[in-house]
């Protein structure tokens, strides 16, 4: 962790890329931890920690299926628990990968070619994670499965357009795909690299299926960068429509607490927010395990750190917005759901919240936090700490406490609650080891273009 | 058990049991002398050995009765299973031939799918209660009062709701024993009166001495009749009374007062200023004629057009209930402190009052003592204020008051209120006096400790104790479970295996009411004929034919002895005339013989000296004592629907808890005592709650605490009819093994059954969780319910339930504030039809019957106490109870909120799979196929009023899953699964049925022609529901009125349900009570 990381003297920013390397030694690098065969002991260790996590996961869900919601925590008033408030923190990891790719792409930040494969990669796995929780929540899901989805059928009976959950369906489900189509066409170039740096035959075979035929011409050069770009000019809209959709869930009911007209920008923040700071968790430890201390530099995490704080910044806004508005609204509804976030049975939650996403974050504006690894990965894991309690105090507290005093209640979560929360987060590092292990986690060709030698004619 | 059996006097043992040598010269002897045909079956029968009866009882030798030894029992079923599990392995062999018969001639009057409806009704407390009864297929489904009869007119209380489910619950006993070994009713019958050694003809011979009935109140003619002609041929025979909740002070205080037991009627829709002392008649049906005095009452309430007055009510209260919640004033005191508030309203109205008599206080110095009682009979300022205030009120409506004393007040009270009531020229007025309805009434406690004297003394041999479970619930200071053991025979005629069977030689399954003749009187004395629905489910015996085995070879040798000819034997000779047969039709069509209500009498009211006030005293000067009041449960009564999952589940109207009994105590005292409460905030549907414990002499008793707004400082009140030792399973607490609840019981001796003086309470630092289904109980500054707090107020301004005069209660036209179109531009919607409803919050007494009402009708699932507890409970329609003001004695307001059927209905557009949508008339209906559970609509939903079937309620747990409880459902209503959400739809099933036969005829439906089954049992007529296209129908009109508002208007929801303020009618010389808190 030294060598690289040692900051350039003052005024000077960090480069993107590690001095000394080639055109080679970055196929090498990048390729060699997928092509060899000597696979690491801390993978196996991790993989079947997660492995064991994901089997807890899947017991959950059958006994879930077996039993019925009821061994959740949820009740009236609280028809929403933890399912919603993971489903909805998923999807917020997801954005990250998207903006990265996409946005990104568009305004030509160069830097993001080093950390974009694997965002996009964790947007994929998050979405999953995502994906599962409106569905196993439905009280049943065999019915529920079809039933979302317009499909003509003899009885005349369609989905209810009107209601935000059927935007969900589309919204979750186009993003998934625009997603994934984004990252396979991104790999494709570097599965032929790994098809051709490839030492056995069945590698060589398997990558070379999967590169489709990629022979590196100008002709597909060329086609690769308009689709890239079409993509990419697919999936900016989706960055923004996504966690707007999420939010209408929220938004448009009658609940206090949830009826605001700025959610949409707000949980589109809040995801990019706390999406960066997903990727600094999943990438600080990978560049110190496997060494890729020369492509994802200090200047990539600044850069993260960077724009972590300032989504933060609009996540703050936010959160004084909503207590604000509640105020000046004067209406009692209002005013109750402002009292109840400052001091009511939850309220150590939303003081927790404000900790984790409002005051501990503002230490990023120190450049020293910013590029020392360790200090950044702790922010960014307080950081979707306070984003998980951000969607805890959205769902549960205004629930909770809402028109008629009679109807009040307290929710309390079950171990199965935390059994599957827990588990989808061993199933998304399950999968995410197993990525790193067979598909080049950094863009071997696009790490090209950044060296100088790339440059022919700037 | 089996180990009892060993111990029983009247068996011998096996050994004893020998082959009978028989000898042919006997043999012949006996057939010889034998006069007329004898029939015999064995020689050993013949030669009439006395081991032959003990033969024939058993069936079986010895052994056989290792089969319901539990171990036994378990292997062999392990077998059973083992075996079931290898044929199931041997594969699938063909489902084996089962015939299904159809009707080949169906029986007249049956349409299978329409209901029939009979009239009968419910004995309950001794009273009967009339019904009508839904029958499906010749299955009971749901009661409904029965509309013609003066007691009931229509509405009923939840008991009666909820005993339908009693008929089916598969815990009741299904088979007769005889020391816990299954027997038939012929060996009974053998037994008791075979020629030889059986019970009757050895009882005959000693003119019935040693044997004793104990009851609870009857007032069935035909029982009476039997018992009397029983008398006349045991007439050494004594028949006991003991009910755990009796009306011993009521019948005290009628023979101090008026000399003899008379039964108080009294009539509300006469009397401007009611005073209660204590009486909770708008509480629960341990008042008799309480759903026809609620109507009555509420009538004078109702402030409708051209209704301008309304009476005003007064009423001191010691334990909290629903009827002080409605009063105008209440006056909060222990209830020792009754007699002096009634003492001092005798003296104001110009009664006069004996002094007070000095009881025994101990070893109390008489000079204290006395100078105690003066002190205590001094009233506190605000007492001396409501006493002088209610008293002049009483002399300004002379003929037209009324003050009516608590069922649990001393006699002395009631003696007072009669002497009250008659100063004011009120008897013959507003409260009439009639010959008690019950046969021959005496004293419940002095009869029962007659018995148990008797018992100790060794002059009783046999007991026969039917219904009721006095092991369980006699005072503890008579110790009936030793007396039983002095005994030579038990036998008992019961519902359930209670407490009292372990004590029993044998133990009969009594019959439900719906499956057996009998008879009873209404509260006015209008006798009913209790006719049944259904066959015996299980191996059951009414009381009737219980009694005919003593009297049958004498007294009706023709008439047969089933329960249908006795009663009709009796009605016979009450009715005697060649008509007999069209008048007995008639009667049990009508469900009550026209004119059989007693008359009124004329009595004259004497104040002798009363009874010394032994209680009152002792508590004032014992410092740290408190004063101990026993209340029968709200729910479950004395303990007689302890296995009622309905009633189990309903919560208690004021405290909202569930599943359990508290002791209650006040606010204040808790605090004092520091028993806190667990939890911040109030908002838990899992109230842990600290345990403490209540000492009365040498007993203690364990029970939660719970601080209950309004009730009197000093005092604790205990609720009777939990912790029973023996309990079907949905009495039984997972935990314990037993009973749910404590036993109050366990504390409650025959010197002091409504109160105790002198307890002692202190914190166990334990903690136990209740089951609460509403944990807020302040309005928030929201005003949920709207109320004029006095009769001027609403005078001023009619419209105070609306900020501003222009908001109309009705509904505009077009109200431009929705993004979706509104329906009422639609030409297909609200054209034929559009339901709404009305709820009087005015007229809500809190009493729960709606709710029960509504989970009979509606296939509602039971949830269970840790559901409830995870705020998962079912019931669609609940009261809201709030409460406002100084929590020592606060203001009470209950709203029933079911669902509100909204015009722009949050719930509707959330749905992704429109499991929930816009009816043409209105309603918000629920497709429970389609419903996939989001539980989207619930999150929605303003009034969560929604429900979710979070887990497979219908047949959770293995009790709900027994054939007998699916028998009970109304097959008109879809019995939800898991993962769908339910809630009200006006009863569509009723509206659909209401449609079709009016659309037959050509006609529409008129109003009144539907009933949703909420509206239907209130006794108070608070819920209106019908047709406000129709301008004409009751609820348009109510709806018209100005007091009408809706719940959350300001929500745009446009709900079809709407409420009517309540309007308070206080006096203006008094302190008012508490207004909610504006915003």
């Amino acid at each position: 962790m030294d060598g690289p990381d040692k900051l350039p003297p003052k005024g000077i920013r960090p480069p993107i890329i590690g001095p000394g390397q080639t055109f080679g030694t970055v196929t090498d690098r990048i390729a060699g931890i997928v092509l060899t065969k000597h696979t690491p002991i801390f993978w196996f260790i991790v993989v079947a920690i997660a492995a064991s996590i994901f089997g807890m996961l899947n017991t959950a869900v059958a006994y879930l299926f077996a039993r019925g919601t009821g061994i959740w925590g949820i009740n009236i008033p609280v028809g929403w628990g933890f399912a919603i408030v993971n489903f909805v923190w998923w999807i917020g990891i997801g954005h990250a990968g998207t903006l990265i790719s996409a946005i990104l792409l568009l305004f030509k930040q160069t830097w993001r070619t080093s950390i974009n494969r694997f965002a996009e990669a964790m947007t994929i796995f998050a979405v999953m994670q995502a994906g599962l929780f409106p569905l196993i929540h439905t009280g049943r899901p065999w019915l529920a499965a079809y039933w979302l989805f317009p499909y003509p059928n003899s009885m005349g009976v369609w989905p209810q357009f009107r209601s935000p959950l059927i935007w969900d369906v589309f919204a979750v489900s186009t993003y998934f795909t625009v997603s994934f189509l984004f990252w396979a066409i991104g790999l494709i170039p570097d599965f032929a690299s790994m098809r051709d740096s490839a030492k056995t035959l069945v590698v060589r075979r398997i990558y070379g299926m999967l590169a489709m035929g990629w022979r590196g011409s100008a002709r597909h050069w060329n086609r690769y960068e308009t689709a890239y770009m079409l993509l990419a000019g697919l999936a900016t809209p989706l960055v923004l429509s996504v966690h707007s959709v999420v939010s209408f869930d929220f938004a448009v009911s009658v609940v206090p607490g949830w009826h605001t007209t700025f959610f949409p920008p707000y949980f589109v923040a809040g995801a990019i927010y706390s999406g960066f700071a997903m990727v600094l968790i999943l990438a600080i430890p990978f560049r110190y395990l496997y060494g890729m201390q020369d492509f994802i530099t200090l200047r990539h995490l600044q850069n993260c750190g960077k724009l972590m704080l300032a989504t933060g910044m609009i996540v703050a806004y936010a959160y004084m917005l909503e207590m604000f508005i509640g105020w000046y609204s004067n209406d009692k509804y209002e005013l109750a759901m402002v009292s109840n976030r400052l001091h009511g049975p939850y309220s150590h939650f939303y003081w927790m919240l404000v900790a984790c996403n409002i005051v501990i974050p503002q230490v990023l504006w120190f450049n020293k936090v910013r590029s020392t690894p360790w200090m950044l990965f702790c922010v960014a894991l307080v950081v979707n700490s306070g984003m998980w309690l951000e969607r805890f105090v959205i769902v549960v507290m205004s629930l909770q406490r809402d028109y008629l005093p009679s109807s009040w209640g307290m929710y309390w979560f079950t171990k199965w609650d935390v059994m599957i929360f827990v588990g989808t987060m061993g199933f998304f590092t399950m999968l995410f080891f197993i990525f790193i292990r067979l598909m080049p986690a950094i863009s071997i060709f696009e790490m090209r273009t950044l060296l100088p030698q790339a440059k022919v004619k700037e | 058990m089996s180990n009892k059996s060993d111990s029983n006097p009247n068996l011998i043992s096996a050994y004893e049991i020998k082959p009978t040598s028989m000898e042919l010269e006997t043999v012949r002897k006996k057939l010889a002398e034998a006069k007329g045909p004898k029939y015999w079956r064995t020689l050993e029968e013949l030669s009439d050995e006395k081991a032959f009866g003990e033969l024939l009882e058993r069936e079986f030798p010895r052994q056989a009765s290792e089969w319901v030894d539990p171990l036994s029992r378990r292997s062999f079923l392990k077998l059973a299973g083992a075996s079931m599990a290898l044929a199931g392995l041997a594969g699938c062999g063909k489902q084996p031939l089962e015939q299904i018969l159809p009707y080949v001639r169906q029986p007249e009057q049956l349409i299978p799918g329409k209901p029939i409806f009979y009239a009968t009704a419910m004995p309950f407390a001794g009273y009967a209660f009339p019904l009508l009864v839904e029958t499906h297929e010749y299955r009971p489904t749901k009661v409904e009062g029965n509309p013609e009869h003066q007691a009931s007119l229509g509405a009923t209380d939840l008991f009666a709701q909820a005993s339908v489910l009693g008929l089916y619950d598969p815990d009741r006993s299904t088979t007769l024993t005889h020391m816990g070994e299954a027997r038939t009713w012929s060996d009974f019958l053998l037994a008791m009166s075979n020629e030889r050694d059986g019970v009757i003809p050895a009882l005959k011979a000693r003119q019935g001495a040693g044997l004793r009935f104990l009851t609870g109140a009857v007032s069935s003619p035909t029982f009476g009749w039997q018992m009397k002609s029983l008398q006349k041929l045991f007439p050494q025979s004594k028949w006991h009374r003991w009910d755990p909740v009796h009306r011993d002070s009521a019948r005290a205080g009628s023979k101090l007062a008026l000399g003899a037991y008379y039964d108080s009627q009294y009539k509300f829709e006469a009397a401007d200023v009611v005073v209660a002392l204590d009486a909770d008649f708008l509480s629960g049906s341990w008042n008799p004629g309480f759903v026809r005095y609620a109507r009555d009452f509420m009538r004078r309430r109702k402030l409708a057009p051209g209704q301008p007055e309304m009476n005003r009510f007064y009423a001191a209260e010691s334990s909290p209930t629903t009827t002080g919640a409605k009063a105008d004033h209440r006056l909060m005191l222990r209830h020792s402190g009754m007699e002096k508030i009634a003492r001092a309203l005798a003296g104001k109205v110009g009664v006069f009052v004996p002094p007070p008599q000095l009881a025994d206080g101990g070893n109390m110095d008489r000079e204290i003592k006395y100078s105690l009682a003066q002190a205590y009979l001094t009233l506190a300022p605000e007492q001396q204020k409501w006493v002088d205030v209610a008293a002049a009120d009483l002399m300004q409506h002379k003929a037209k008051g009324l003050v009516v004393p608590g069922e649990f007040q001393s006699p002395a009270v009631h003696a007072l209120a009669h002497a009250i009531n008659a100063a004011l020229g009120n008897v013959g007025q507003t409260v009439t006096y009639i010959d008690p309805v019950e046969v021959d009434p005496v004293e419940h406690v002095q009869s029962l400790r007659e018995l148990v004297d008797d018992m100790n003394a060794g002059k009783v041999e046999t007991v026969i104790i039917i219904g009721g479970d006095p092991v369980y619930n006699a005072p503890v200071d008579l110790n009936f479970e030793a007396a039983l053991k002095r005994t030579k025979l038990n036998i008992q005629l019961s519902n359930y295996q209670n407490d009292t069977t372990d004590y029993m030689h044998w133990h009969i399954p009594e019959t439900h009411y719906l499956e057996s003749w009998s008879d009873a009187r209404a509260y006015d004395g209008t006798a009913s004929i209790i006719q049944p629905m259904i066959m015996p489910l299980y191996d059951g015996r009414s009381a009737h034919e219980l009694l005919a085995i003593f009297t049958e070879q004498n007294d009706t040798p023709q008439t047969g002895t089933s329960a249908y000819d006795l009663v009709q034997t009796y009605w016979r000779s009450q009715h005697p005339g060649d008509d007999f047969d069209k008048w007995w039709r008639h009667a049990v069509h009508d469900g009550y013989i026209k004119d059989s209500a007693s008359p009124a009498r004329q009595t004259a009211v004497k104040l002798g000296a009363l009874p010394a006030m032994a209680v009152a005293y002792v508590v004032e000067a014992g410092g740290e004592l408190v004063e101990v009041m026993f209340r029968p449960d709200p729910t479950i009564y004395d303990g007689s629907f302890s296995n009622n999952a309905w009633l189990q589940e309903t919560p208690k109207p004021l405290t909202r808890t569930t599943w359990d009994n508290v002791v209650m105590m006040s606010p204040a005292m808790a605090a004092r005592m520091k028993f806190n409460q667990l939890g911040d905030n109030n908002d838990h549907q899992s109230d842990a709650q600290n345990v403490i414990e209540i000492k009365l002499g040498d007993k203690t008793v364990e029970a939660p605490f719970w601080p209950q707004p309004g009730h009197p400082d000093n005092a604790v009140t205990l609720f009777l009819g939990y912790g029973q030792k023996k309990i079907g399973r949905v009495g039984t607490d997972e935990d314990k093994k037993s009973g749910r609840g404590y036993n109050a019981y366990s504390v409650r001796s025959s010197a002091a059954q409504y109160v105790a003086a002198g307890g002692g309470i202190r914190d166990l630092h334990k903690q136990y969780s209740l089951a609460v289904t509403q944990g807020h109980f302040q309005m928030e500054g929201r005003e949920p319910v709207k109320v004029a707090l006095t009769l001027e107020d609403f005078r001023k301004n009619e419209y105070f339930a609306h900020e501003h005069k222009e908001e109309e209660p009705q509904d505009k036209p077009h109200d431009p504030e929705s993004l979706y179109p509104d329906y009422r531009d639609s030409e297909k919607f609200y054209q034929d039809y559009a339901w709404g409803m009305s709820i009087d919050l005015n007229s809500c007494i809190g009493c729960q019957a709606c709710a029960v009402a509504c989970q009979a009708e509606n296939n509602i699932s039971v949830v269970g106490k840790d559901q409830v507890q995870r705020g998962r409970e079912m019931q669609w329609i609940r009261i809201d109870a709030y409460y406002e003001g100084d929590p020592a004695n606060p203001s009470v307001y209950f709203q029933p909120v079911n669902c509100m059927q909204c015009e722009n209905a949050p719930c509707e557009p959330v749905c992704p799979v429109g499991a929930t949508t816009h009816s043409t008339e209105g309603l918000n209906d629920m497709v429970y196929n389609r419903c996939v559970g989001t539980r989207y609509c619930s999150n929605n939903r303003p009034y969560k009023v929604r429900r979710f079937n979070f887990l497979l309620y219908a047949n959770k747990f293995d009790y709900y899953d027994e054939p007998s409880l699916k028998l009970g459902r109304n097959p008109d209503v879809t019995v939800r699964t898991r993962g769908v959400m339910e809630k009200c739809t006006y009863c569509i099933q009723r509206i659909t049925s209401a449609r079709i036969a009016s659309e037959k005829e050509d006609r529409k439906i008129k109003d009144g022609e539907i009933k949703t089954a909420c509206q239907q049992v209130c006794p108070t007529e608070a819920i209106a529901f019908g047709d406000i296209n129709n301008k004409d129908s009751n609820v348009s009109k109510i709806k018209a009125s100005p007091r009408t508002y809706k719940l959350l208007a300001e929500l745009n929801t446009r709900p079809r349900t709407t409420y009517v303020a309540a309007v308070r009618n206080p006096n203006p010389q008094l302190p008012q009570l508490a207004a909610p808190e504006k915003p």
